[in-house]
């Protein structure tokens, strides 16, 4: 399974296994990773498992569709590689995949 | 203040469906919410995105969805009272009292929370000295436009606050319009408008970049932006005008003290009353084992709500189960003959 880093605003992180197909933000969640809320439940309807995805993975994931980078500007602090983890599909190629919390989501 | 039967607090989709469970079952109802409009985030946040999952409705929007559901609570001639938050929550005897931001009063033996995440706010700057500049020099909406007349306003945000509030203040103002990339969500004809009033000189438009900090002593004197390449630069303003959006927060729900997981609030499935006598919650605001946030799940909640609603608003009476197609006492209260 490919293995995701979720780090936090202060640097601690926490690596866990995430099964192919599911969501870095679903991975969060049922894994108890703090700084994720996701409260619309994924839907892009709201803005609060923004992450920041680790420069160099940037070009490797797909790119925002443009309602998630409109969604985006709603988010806390949002920056050039800033992402919703909702729409982040886990797969073997993510398999490394580093993301930041922001300090916080709403 | 106001008595009732039921206080609803939510008019998204499950607050609305509740006035209609109550009112077939002849209770009186009134429903409060933090938002201008009826609807929740069906409205606010997704009025024109599709929805597949209502039953007998194949597709529709947030926005229809809402519309259809005021038209069906039509004929209970429920109030509706907007812009205001719930503040407070106490009981008195079997009763319980709700005070609002704008300090009305109601009263009522039950209370159903279908506030869904909490109510939106608008999202604020995150610069420290943002918080005491706010309601002086910095403002996240316009309600008094006289107020921001010749003055040096930088707006923020890509959507159609942001866009509509450039234009229209423009013809008093300076105004220079921010946002963190170039592309902007608004409508593009009022893009284009904009773009117009910048090849005049009379709006400068400013991309992609975010604030960097402010420089204030008692006023705010000026900003300093950061551009994506690490440019930065100073904008002489006395008035920030911020556009990022609602963002959902709990707020007081949480202090009323109900058993709460995480955010949300712990119900049972059978009345889904929470742990507190006459409480109860329902929609994407409840949890209980194997809760699903769909709006049908909402619906079939405040049904089975708004039984024990009518045993608590009647004690005296029995309570009889009915069809809406044979009885005619429920399409007396529908208006139908």
């Amino acid at each position: 399974m490919p293995k995701i880093t979720y780090k936090d605003f202060q640097g601690n992180s926490k690596t866990i296994e995430v099964e192919n197909g599911l969501t870095v933000m679903e991975g969060a969640i049922q894994n108890n990773i703090p700084g994720i809320d996701a409260d619309c439940g994924g839907s892009m309807a709201c803005a609060t498992c923004h992450v920041y995805v680790e420069e160099k993975w940037l070009n490797k994931i797909q790119k925002a569709e443009e309602a998630e980078e409109d969604m985006i500007d709603m988010a806390f602090e949002p920056k050039k590689n800033s992402r919703l983890s909702c729409q982040l599909i886990v797969s073997e190629e993510l398999d490394g995949l580093i993301v930041t919390t922001p300090s916080k989501q709403t | 203040m106001k008595k009732t039967d039921v206080i609803i607090i939510g008019a998204g989709p499950v607050g609305l469906f509740a006035v209609h469970q109550l009112g077939i079952k002849g209770l009186k109802a009134v429903v409060i919410d933090n938002l201008d409009k009826a609807g929740g985030q069906c409205i606010e946040l997704y009025p024109d995105k599709p929805i597949y999952d209502i039953p007998a409705v194949p597709e529709c929007t947030g926005e229809q969805l809402t519309t259809r559901l005021l038209e069906q609570i039509k004929p209970f001639k429920t109030d509706l009272f907007l812009n205001e938050r719930v503040d407070e929550v106490y009981q008195e005897k079997d009763n319980w009292i709700v005070k609002t931001s704008s300090k009305k009063e109601f009263v009522a033996s039950s209370i159903i929370i279908a506030g869904g995440v909490g109510s939106f706010e608008p999202r604020k700057l995150s610069l420290k000295q943002a918080e005491s500049l706010e309601g002086k020099s910095i403002f996240y909406s316009v309600k008094n436009k006289e107020k921001f007349k010749n003055k040096n306003i930088s707006i923020f945000g890509g959507g159609d606050s942001a866009l509509d509030w450039a234009l229209e203040l423009s013809k008093f103002s300076k105004i220079t319009l921010i946002h963190r990339r170039n592309e902007f969500r608004g409508a593009q004809h009022t893009l284009s408008e904009i773009k117009k009033l910048e090849k005049k000189g009379k709006i400068s438009i400013k991309t992609p970049c975010q604030i960097e900090s402010l420089d204030s002593e008692k006023k705010l004197k000026s900003i300093t932006i950061k551009f994506d390449n690490g440019k930065l630069e100073k904008i002489p303003t006395d008035t920030i005008l911020g556009f990022f959006g609602l963002i959902m927060k709990l707020g007081p729900i949480a202090e009323w003290g109900l058993n709460m997981d995480k955010k949300t609030i712990q119900v049972n499935s059978e009345n889904f009353e929470t742990n507190k006598k006459g409480i109860f919650a329902a929609g994407d605001i409840c949890s209980y084992p194997g809760k699903l946030k769909l709006i049908l799940s909402g619906f079939h909640e405040v049904a089975l709500a708004s039984v024990e609603c009518f045993k608590r608003a009647r004690p005296n009476e029995k309570y009889k189960f009915e069809f809406t197609t044979s009885s005619k006492t429920i399409q007396g209260r529908l208006g139908k003959k």
